[in-house]
């Protein structure tokens, strides 16, 4: 304990290259998180900015929140995230359409302001060393932190159950749907099937037989244009339909072409 | 190596969370970027406890995390319900306190 304390208090040369190291990733893991244009892999460039967050809290002597950031942040909370991107992401790619015209440049801007507002700030500030946890952390780490909970910051602590409690409640009204009818059977959705008259048969099967079946290609109409009724709703809102009726044509022009270039390099050595 | 650097980066990741809340339309990312910035005040205040040498910061750090916790929670709930009405989680098409 008192060599970790030791440690805390000066910075050494490996500690300069993990920060050099892992701050590098961690800001490019930020800039990934908001440029890219999934949010699954804005989560993901997300998460990995929180796990070289939770080292550089071990890094400062911060043993029990950098656990806590690890098993909370990227453990629950990322992972709620992705729950979500699950239910809602599937159109969920942002359209780049700007509703107030030139709003991207002047954010960039604004932030851009922001940051060397910040950052000229902090340098103007006389911050030249640490001063070390080593005596706080003299009875140990995880009791100092308890006895400042459970002492002097008890109020904030109570309150923050209340807030957990009523988040729980809270999520559990906003996403609660109540059945207020009952669900058709299956003979009513046929009659409104009948009824409506659209497509009365079952959806046609996806693929273009005897050269692929994979689910996400259209099959092709008798004219060679691929039907988007054959393919599945959720690949549709993807836009992960794969499209090979012009493969067929290419395939053709292809060996056309090779038949030619041998027919003429036969004559050229003739 | 100087401890203001821990502060350098905690202000450039909460400079680009802000850009990011700017820039983005799509709540859940949106969300995200909040997210970010939590993260980078909370890296200030660790920064900040081992400099002046008292747990105070964690502490406050601690807190942070508890209360992004609910608020997440709730965020996503409503994002999860604005997109069941909607069937949208882009910000621009939530213009109208109700349908």
């Amino acid at each position: 304990m008192s060599a970790l304390a030791a440690a805390a208090s000066t910075t050494s040369t490996g500690e300069a290259v993990q920060f050099w190291v892992l701050g590098t990733v961690a800001v490019i893991g930020a800039l990934c998180t908001i440029l890219m244009k999934k949010a699954v892999h804005s989560a993901l460039c997300l998460a990995g900015t929180m796990i070289i967050l939770a080292v550089f809290y071990l890094a400062n002597g911060a043993y029990f929140l950098g656990v806590v950031q690890v098993v909370v942040y990227t453990g629950a909370i990322m992972m709620l995230f992705l729950f979500v991107v699950m239910l809602v992401g599937v159109t969920a790619a942002d359209s780049l359409t700007e509703t107030i015209k030139g709003q991207r440049w002047l954010a960039a801007l604004c932030g851009l302001g922001f940051g060397i507002l910040l950052i000229a700030g902090i340098a103007n500030a006389k911050l030249t060393h640490f001063n070390g946890l080593g005596r706080v952390n003299s009875a140990g780490h995880v009791e100092g932190l308890a006895e400042l909970i459970f002492t002097r910051y008890i109020f904030a602590f109570e309150i923050t159950g209340a807030l957990l409690i009523t988040a729980a409640v809270g999520a559990m009204v906003l996403t609660h749907r109540e059945r207020t009818e009952r669900a058709a059977t299956q003979r009513e959705l046929a009659e409104r099937r009948v009824r409506e008259g659209v497509q009365l048969p079952p959806l046609p099967a996806p693929g273009v037989y005897a050269r692929h079946n994979a689910v996400d290609i259209a099959g092709l109409l008798p004219d060679g244009t691929p039907s988007e009724l054959t393919v599945n709703k959720t690949l549709r809102a993807r836009g992960q339909i794969r499209d090979v009726s012009s493969e067929a044509l290419e395939d053709l022009k292809a060996l056309e072409q090779k038949s030619a270039e041998r027919l003429g390099r036969e004559e050229a050595s003739k | 190596m100087n401890p203001v650097n821990y502060l350098y980066l905690a202000a450039l990741l909460f400079t680009i969370g802000a850009a990011g809340v700017l820039i983005r339309k799509n709540a859940i990312v949106l969300f995200m970027c909040v997210e970010l910035m939590l993260n980078a005040c909370n890296l200030a205040f660790v920064a900040f406890s081992r400099m002046h040498g008292n747990l105070d910061g964690q502490i406050i750090a601690f807190f942070t995390m508890v209360v992004a916790a609910a608020e997440v929670v709730v965020g996503l709930a409503i994002i999860v319900s604005l997109f069941r009405t909607r069937h949208s989680a882009s910000v621009d098409d939530a213009s109208l306190m109700k349908l």
